[in-house]
């Protein structure tokens, strides 16, 4: 094979690589990503039911209803909107009433969510991110409330 | 008065650190040979001062002086030693301190080791060494320093984060750092050629032992902090494609290239570029992955801190130390004089072609590591982009990357046979397709990936295995003449080997996920559940007291057709100095497989809500993390390839011809 041959193999062979990684990702992209939304954002959006979402919030006090099976019901709010959540799992270590959280999973009906995981965080001195940002979108947010700087 | 001391030294070092970035350089450029050598020396005056003042963090750790603001902040008397020791590296300042070490450590041996070299090399790659250092110190001593004092001192510290006080996360940070601060001899070296214009084989043949040191210790550091997700989480995942974990895989992915890359280099003298932009480029993610993990850009376990000058500082570090050498990449790269030819079907060729897979999927964890960043800065979205796009992605091309693998080890250098190689491999082909088909069909209708990986992972096992053999034992040769054939095999042939097994036994691991079984119950005492081919029941619930929490245990029995053949302990333990609790996981290992509980908090009746797990094979996956690491290892002891071997080999190496290698 010539030099010149050669650099065409590899230049062939480089771009076919690239193009399947390519598609790849934009097959990927199309299929699994997650929107993160506040329960606000979730109606003034009108999400529609079906859809998979990241819902950030607080858990409000005095919601959770723990259930047989481990199946829990409460109701996330960022203070304007309440969304009920229904999980069926063990809660992460962190998640109290209170607390900002992440639900994600599938929008049931407009208003209630059936939750496949919950994330809350590892340390009781952070928030997750969108929850505060979600918070601050809706004027809740006090600075120094959770993330106390050391 | 030691962490004054500890304080100060450190602020010497970034003296020394500015001697080392600015002397040999110069000194290389008008010919001065003692303004070169005041490089070496600079490196481990740095790296005394900087062992120093880490020795004095440490100290001031042991002994709990609450009167420094990162010990009151991390530690507690109560803790155990071995978290009090590694509470220094669980904090922002004291982990920068560690990388600080790490790389002057790094910056040391070169210095010793480095005699065989060029002059004008060694001093410039010397400077670069030196001009990281000169950043990251300044970013210590501005942003984030850990000597600073706190008046007045409380009686008592933080804490430590419970979930940090584990043995997996002791070690997990300082392997993780020998990995990604050991790239930064590579990128060092390929700058110093850069600015050379010159590359060789000595070149490569020095380069080496550091890339082996760095990614078999990252190696190690991405299996321990995934094996310890795996069982502190208590989700009884290990990989959760999250942003922090890829900031470790892409440097991994990227030095996995540069290691076969170089290969190519010292044998053929071909590749030249590309190894030196792979070189530029494993750093460089090394670098981004410092930045993403420290910055505060995104939230997890390991962002100890959000303070957003710290974030820009080192954006800026990125930034410098990043494009400039790319800039000098696009600048000097022409010049070098390319050489070795090679057929499409040849060793080289394989190795382009995992090059080529390799840094494709690491441009895609990329692309889903920072995409939702940068949408969310372009439009205020926020999305997350998860485990399926990556399985997608990264996963078929590392699949992709494991098929190629034997064939790549089986061929020839220059030019090879394909169909004399398929043939040799037709029977690791054959059981590897058999394998595949009877697991999909154990599955019926289940994952695809499972089956796939099963097959792929038996293939790369037993064609790596023929290999190993072939190359000693042909039929009809005696024992003693194969035995000598061994002999005169180099020790690197066999890391490679053992790496490559590695690898089949990691994805061997990931396979077995696919067969494995999964329950949430809440366990009642005396009634059994079932999960995969285990009962498990609970026996009684207690209470315990360790040094510094409570916890409340579960007792359970594993039976497996009657037979007792183990008893779990899962347990919640709850520190009292940071209203926290976590979850300690029960694991039992069985047949390579284990049987995973993890509680939740047992309800005033005695019973306990549970998450069961039967993972078969699971531990196959640190064990072929741990079998690379190893591989890379027994390269490392091949006598060519020691520290500073490069100019010995150059002049006589070894007699014996092999073939490939």
């Amino acid at each position: 094979m010539t030099r010149r041959g050669r650099r065409l193999a590899l230049i062939a062979v480089s771009l076919a690589v690239i193009g399947a990684a390519a598609g790849l990702s934009l097959y990927a992209l199309s299929g699994s990503i997650v929107f993160f939304l506040s329960p606000t954002e979730v109606v003034q959006k009108a999400v529609e039911p079906g859809r998979r979402l990241r819902i950030g919030g607080l858990v409000k006090p005095g919601s959770l209803v723990k259930s047989p099976n481990q199946t829990v019901a409460f109701v996330l709010t960022d203070g304007a909107t309440d969304l009920k959540v229904a999980y069926q799992g063990l809660l992460p270590d962190l998640f109290r009433e209170g607390q900002g959280v992440v639900a994600e999973g599938v929008l049931e009906a407009p208003g209630r969510m059936r939750a496949e995981t919950i994330l809350a965080k590892h340390d009781e001195r952070y928030m997750p991110r969108e929850v505060v940002e979600a918070l601050k979108k809706q004027g809740r947010w006090q600075e120094g409330e959770a993330v106390a700087k050391p | 008065m030691i962490v004054e001391i500890g304080h100060f030294a450190l602020v010497l070092a970034l003296a020394a650190a500015l001697a080392q970035a600015v002397a040999p350089f110069w000194g290389a450029r008008i010919g001065d040979e003692g303004l070169m050598s005041v490089g070496r020396n600079a490196a481990l005056i740095q790296l005394t001062l900087i062992a120093i003042a880490f020795a004095a963090l440490v100290n001031a750790h042991l002994t709990s002086d609450f009167s420094v603001l990162n010990v009151a902040e991390n530690s507690n008397q109560a803790m155990p030693a071995i978290y009090k020791i590694s509470g220094v590296w669980g904090n922002h300042e004291g982990s920068m301190l560690l990388w600080v070490l790490i790389l002057a450590i790094f910056g040391g041996l070169v210095a010793l080791f480095g005699r065989g070299l060029p002059n004008r090399l060694r001093a410039d790659a010397l400077a670069v060494q030196g001009a990281i250092s000169l950043a990251f110190l300044a970013f210590i001593l501005l942003t984030s320093n850990p000597f600073l004092r706190l008046v007045p001192a409380p009686f008592e510290g933080r804490d430590l984060n419970p979930i940090l006080q584990d043995p997996g996360l002791a070690i997990h940070p300082p392997l993780l750092y020998l990995g990604y601060v050991g790239f930064s001899i590579v990128y060092s070296f390929a700058a110093a050629a850069l600015i050379e214009g010159r590359i060789d084989a000595a070149w490569a043949r020095f380069v080496r032992p550091f890339t082996l040191v760095a990614w078999s210790f990252l190696t190690l550091g991405i299996a321990a902090g995934s094996f310890w997700a795996y069982y502190t989480l208590g989700w009884g995942g290990f990989w959760f494609w999250d942003p922090v974990e890829n900031a470790s895989l892409m440097p991994w992915l990227a030095g996995t290239a540069f290691l076969h890359s170089v290969a190519v280099m010292e044998k053929r003298d071909a590749l030249k570029v590309w190894t030196i932009f792979l070189a530029i480029l494993a750093f460089s993610f090394s670098l981004l992955g410092t930045f993403l993990v420290r910055s505060g850009v995104l939230t997890s376990v390991h962002a100890f801190a959000n303070d957003p000058r710290r974030g820009v500082f080192i954006l800026v570090i990125l930034a410098v130390f990043i494009s400039g050498s790319f800039a000098l990449f696009a600048w000097r790269a022409p010049m070098l004089k390319q050489g070795g030819l090679f057929a499409p079907v040849s060793r080289e060729g394989a190795l382009v072609v995992n090059n080529l897979l390799l840094t494709t999927a690491c441009a895609t964890v990329l692309f889903g590591t920072l995409y939702p960043l940068a949408l969310e800065q372009l439009t205020g979205a926020k999305i997350s982009v998860g485990a399926p796009f990556f399985n997608v992605t990264a996963g078929a091309l590392l699949m992709t990357a494991c098929l190629v693998a034997p064939f790549g080890f089986s061929l020839a250098w220059k030019r090879g046979d394909l169909l004399g190689v398929v043939q040799r491999l037709a029977f690791a082909i054959i059981i590897g397709a058999v394998t595949g088909v009877v697991g999909a069909a154990w599955l019926r209708g289940g994952s695809v990936f499972a089956p796939l990986a099963m097959g792929l992972s038996i293939f790369v096992i037993l064609g790596t295995l023929i290999e190993l053999v072939l190359r000693v034992w042909r039929p009809g040769l005696a024992l003693g003449a194969a035995l000598r054939r061994a002999l005169g095999l180099p020790l690197s042939f066999f890391g490679g080997a053992l790496a490559h097994l590695g690898l089949g036994v990691t994805l061997l691991g990931h396979s077995g996920l696919g067969f494995g079984a999964e329950a949430i119950a809440t366990l009642h005492r005396g009634a059994p559940v079932e999960v995969g081919p285990y009962s498990v029941t609970l026996d009684s619930v207690g209470q315990r007291i360790g040094p510094n929490y409570k916890e409340a245990v579960a007792e359970l029995t594993v039976r497996s057709g009657g037979a007792v053949v183990a008893h779990l302990e899962p347990a919640r333990r709850a520190f009292d100095s940071r209203d926290m609790t976590t979850t300690q996981a029960g694991l039992e290992t069985l047949h390579f497989g284990q049987v995973y509980v993890a509680i939740a908090d047992p309800a005033p009746d005695g019973t306990v809500p549970a998450r069961l797990y039967w993972k078969p094979l699971v531990t196959l996956i640190w064990l072929g993390a741990a079998a690379m690491a190893l591989g890379g290892g027994l390269s490392l002891a091949d006598r060519r390839l020691r520290f500073g071997a490069a100019v010995r080999a150059k002049a006589g190496g070894r007699p014996l011809a092999q073939p490939a290698e």
